[in-house]
């Protein structure tokens, strides 16, 4: 569509009596993101869909429900079917109940998106924490350095990432537990993150590494030296902040991922254990009463898939911000 | 450190048998090859060759830029009366950016894309300095000022891609400056700019070596800049020096053949236009494989005036000729002389 002239593309005529300004990267980027209007769309949902996670204890003591009360009444006496249409949705489970416990769908949504993001988010802090340090030093120190950091992503990309997490998970679970971190629930999240980490860095650090295999050879990292810089200031100062449109876009990518990740995990029977809920536990809960109830698969379901669209959606709009010449083809 | 006593040195600088020489599948490359010269705090002197020739390399050997874990660097850079050869990478750095500095060729890539020049310049004053934040901002800006950026207190808080070539190159010869080094390494600082601009830049570095007494060393393949600035030149080819001498020498009395070839083929205003530039023969020596004996020997057309095949068998020795010029060549000084007078002629260059 070389004809058609996106709006964002006009020139701006500043005002007259306007100071030209210098912008920094990064309001350059905010004001092409803040332009682009899915992405802000799906920002705001995304920053609805935390403030819920937050905040749900609150929000489902408002609606007076609650994730870990039986319902008895709302499931039929014979089956423990739901009572009532669309797996019994009324005014008192908006969402309807849970087969067997009449546990309320709605409660335990909210909750089960506070377990998903907590461990996507906290894995994916992880994740671009451990890629970018472990890729600076890899790129950086060359020799021998990278050789070990270099085998040993291999090595981690080589595993079979499933297998190893079924494999392991009531062993390490059990030695979170001998650590120190609560039996149950808390020891599996807490794996969750580690296993999704440890499997997850290498992808970023490779990036990172050739990134920085580049940056380095720029004059301004050569006249920095020349200049006196320490070491230090070198790879934090000069060269990592040519390095943020890349991790920042394969964080954003990561999360989605991670969040689906955990579902599978989970339906796998890996995740948090009930009481808890997470989509995947409550994904796999609902296959057995698909064709009876629908809507207790496609509730979850719904909001997993807008979950991971949103954010898919946001790494793109900052990969575009970021890079502008990217999307125009 | 067994030289406990070392010679009293006789410049502020001075390289001795500088050889840089990188090991790589292919082969040893000889970058820098037994480079000798030295220079007094207010003198500039010119490198001159043409690109390969070892004169960027050279410079980065002075600055301890060239990585000690792909290269070995042999001989001594004497910068007041320290050995930059041999120091640890911590010693290094302290000298870097306060005794000596340096320019580089592309100031459009210098300067970190992603901070404001200010904070770049008091970068630098920092690292060499505990000086308070309002200290290395008015030093700043004093340098701005001296470079000739106008407004520098709002032009501070601008970013590198605000200003033009030749006004980044003014930062960057800011920035080199701002620790008043005695030192100062200009790696081709005119090459990236404008012609007209190139003439500001040059006036601006002597400007202010003048002011701040600082060496120079200058490397460039301009001969034009050279004529302006230098007060030494050394000439480089084939990773070695050729001919060395004060200005007037090599531009009037060039006995190398290779400086008789570089300087014909610089084009002049009394030139006939439809005339074509005398370009010296040939190609210029891998670095991996270089000639043996002379290394211009093979390009050199006057090579048949000295006896048998000295010159692609023995290594001619860089020998002074008159106080101060020194001159690589195995070719008597009368043969040499009478050369450069063929050369010269055929330039229609009026004798100085």
């Amino acid at each position: 569509m070389s004809t058609s002239v996106a709006p964002s593309a006009l020139p701006v005529v500043p005002d007259e009596d306007e100071e030209i300004t210098g912008r920094s990267l990064r309001q350059i980027v905010w004001s092409r993101l803040r332009r682009d209007k899915t992405a802000m769309v799906c920002l705001v949902i995304l920053i609805l869909l935390y403030l819920i996670a937050i905040f749900a204890p609150f929000i489902t003591s408002m609606l007076g429900v609650d994730p870990y009360s039986f319902d008895g009444e709302s499931i039929s006496d014979s089956g423990g079917g739901p009572i009532g249409a669309w797996g019994g949705i009324s005014s008192e489970h908006p969402l309807g109940v849970e087969w067997g416990t009449g546990r309320d769908i709605l409660a335990q949504l909210l909750y089960g998106l506070r377990i998903s993001l907590l461990i996507a988010t906290t894995a994916t802090i992880l994740t671009t924490f451990l890629g970018t340090t472990l890729g600076i030093i890899s790129g950086y120190a060359g020799g021998k350095t990278d050789a070990i950091i270099g085998r040993t992503m291999d090595l981690i990309l080589a595993f079979p990432f499933l297998l190893i997490i079924l494999a392991l998970s009531g062993v390490l679970t059990q030695r979170l537990t001998q650590l120190g971190v609560p039996d149950g629930n808390p020891s599996r999240i807490l794996y969750l993150i580690i296993v999704l980490s440890i499997f997850g860095w290498p992808y970023l650090a490779r990036i990172v590494r050739g990134q920085v295999l580049s940056v380095r050879e720029r004059e301004f990292v050569e006249a920095a030296v020349a200049m006196g810089a320490g070491r230090p200031r070198i790879l934090f100062k000069e060269i990592l902040p040519n390095l943020w449109a890349p991790i920042l876009v394969y964080a954003t990518l990561t999360l989605p991922t991670y969040i689906g990740t955990e579902a599978a995990l989970s339906f796998l029977g890996i995740g948090v254990l009930p009481p808890d809920t997470s989509f995947g536990g409550m994904l796999g809960n609902s296959v057995s009463y698909f064709s009876v109830v629908p809507s207790y698969l496609f509730i979850p379901g719904t909001v997993l898939v807008i979950l991971v669209v949103t954010f898919n959606l946001v790494g793109d709009a900052v990969r575009d911000a970021l890079d502008p010449r990217a999307g125009r083809v | 450190m067994t030289d406990l006593s070392p010679a009293p040195r006789r410049a502020y600088i001075e390289v001795e048998d500088l050889s840089v020489q990188f090991p790589t599948e292919d082969g040893l490359v000889r970058a820098v090859d037994g480079v000798t010269f030295s220079i007094d705090k207010g003198q500039t002197i010119a490198i001159v060759g043409e690109s390969g020739s070892g004169k960027s390399v050279t410079a980065q050997a002075i600055m301890g830029l060239v990585n000690a874990r792909t290269a070995d660097v042999t001989g001594h850079v004497w910068v007041d009366g320290q050995d930059i050869v041999g120091m640890t990478d911590d010693e290094l750095r302290k000298m870097r950016g306060s005794t000596m500095a340096m320019i580089f060729q592309d100031p459009m890539s210098s300067l970190h894309p992603f901070y404001r020049i200010g904070a770049q310049l008091t970068e630098a004053v920092n690292v060499h300095n505990k000086v308070s934040k309002k200290e290395a901002r008015d030093r700043a800006i004093e340098m701005l000022q001296k470079v000739g950026i106008p407004s520098p207190e709002k032009r501070i808080e601008d970013y590198p891609h605000q200003f033009s070539g030749g006004m980044r190159q003014r930062v960057m010869i800011a920035m080199a400056l701002i620790n008043s080094p005695s030192l100062l390494i200009a790696d081709e600082p005119t090459t990236a700019l404008d012609v007209t601009v190139q003439a500001q830049i040059m006036e601006l570095i002597l400007e202010l070596q003048q002011e701040y007494n600082t060496a120079v060393v200058l490397i460039t393949h301009d001969l034009g800049i050279v004529a302006d600035a230098a007060d030494q030149v050394a000439v480089m080819y084939g990773a070695r020096v050729v001919e060395s001498g004060v200005i007037d020498d090599i531009f009037y009395k060039p006995e190398m053949p290779y400086t008789l070839g570089l300087l014909a083929s610089v084009p002049r205003l009394n030139q006939v236009r439809a005339d074509r530039l005398d370009p010296i023969p040939g190609n210029p020596p891998s670095p991996i494989r270089l000639p043996s004996g002379c290394v211009f020997n093979p390009r050199c057309v006057y090579k048949d005036r000295v006896e048998g095949d000295l010159c692609a068998t023995e290594r001619p020795a860089l020998l002074p000729t008159d106080l101060g010029h020194m001159v690589r060549c195995h070719m008597s000084k009368e043969d040499r002389e009478a050369v450069a007078t063929i050369a010269l002629g055929t330039l229609g260059r009026e004798t100085a």
